[in-house]
């Protein structure tokens, strides 16, 4: 098979998480983003252990190791999204906005 | 162009169609179904790469746990069920733009560099082998994990406890 394919696959999946992290206003559909990010990394992992042939199988070992990251990293965000709602009555990235620094004009 | 090559591009096809509607469909429920069907064609094309453990493992905590959690934060949440035009922030013109230009960056990257790279594929049957090494080479760091994933969700629990910020207050 070529190795392409796989690794192909996993740039334009990543490219994908991207565009959702960058353009998605609610904190729920960022972390789904993110894990289409996590999966493209994970294919990239898989391909490169079975094209190396690695005794080890570092490839796959590692890419258990970041699925079971993947659950502790989306428990994480969401209960920071559950507490966010909680304070705030919103979850849209948008809208949250204390920590940015301040325009000119709200300056003056 | 063997039969794996054409079974895991129609997977791929699968998948990047389905991630495309995740991060474009208006529904924020219908997101969390069509990232299942991207995690079950990635299961798939684990499946073509003879990792058959590793799409086990994608199976049972991508689609069983981590989609249901997110189904859970939709719904305590309140996100709206409906289609809502709530769902594309404004820098969404911006997003277009990087998410192409990191798409045609890695893709010239990875074409240059594995354009004529074969992988000759085995028979199925790694998991013994992954078992053993994840037990054998890797278990420390398997350790390591264990402890992360038990703290993480220990710190899941306190920040989601109704009486956070309020103890010294009372």
């Amino acid at each position: 098979m070529h190795l392409a394919l796989p690794v192909v696959l996993a740039a334009l999946l990543f490219s994908i998480g991207v565009y959702g992290v960058l353009a998605r206003r609610n904190a729920v559909l960022v972390l789904m983003a993110i894990e289409l990010m996590l999966n493209a990394v994970n294919i990239n992992l898989v391909a490169f252990d079975v094209w190396l042939r690695d005794t080890l199988h570092a490839g796959q070992s590692l890419t258990l190791f970041v699925i079971a990251l993947a659950a502790a990293e989306v428990g994480i965000g969401l209960a920071i999204v559950l507490q966010v709602y909680r304070l705030r009555a919103t979850v849209a990235i948008d809208d949250l906005d204390q920590l940015a620094e301040p325009s000119p004009e709200e300056r003056r | 162009m063997t039969a794996q090559d054409v079974v895991f591009g129609l997977l791929g096809v699968i998948a990047l169609g389905s991630a495309l509607l995740v991060v474009t469909t208006r529904n924020v429920v219908r997101a969390a179904l069509w990232l299942v069907v991207t995690f079950g064609a990635v299961a798939g094309c684990y499946l073509v790469l003879t990792a058959e453990l590793v799409a086990w493992v994608q199976v049972l905590i991508y689609i069983g746990a981590i989609v249901v959690l997110l189904l859970f934060g939709v719904m305590l949440t309140r996100a709206p069920i409906g289609p809502t035009d709530q769902v594309d922030s404004g820098n969404r013109r911006v997003a277009v733009l990087v998410g192409l230009a990191t798409a045609a960056m890695l893709v010239t990257l990875v074409l240059q560099a594995f354009h004529s790279t074969y992988v000759t594929l085995d028979q199925p049957g790694t998991a013994s082998l992954l078992g053993a090494a994840v037990f054998r080479s890797w278990v420390l760091p398997l350790e390591v994990l264990s402890v992360l994933l038990l703290t993480a969700l220990v710190g899941a629990i306190t920040l989601t406890r109704p009486t956070v910020g309020t103890a010294g207050s009372r």
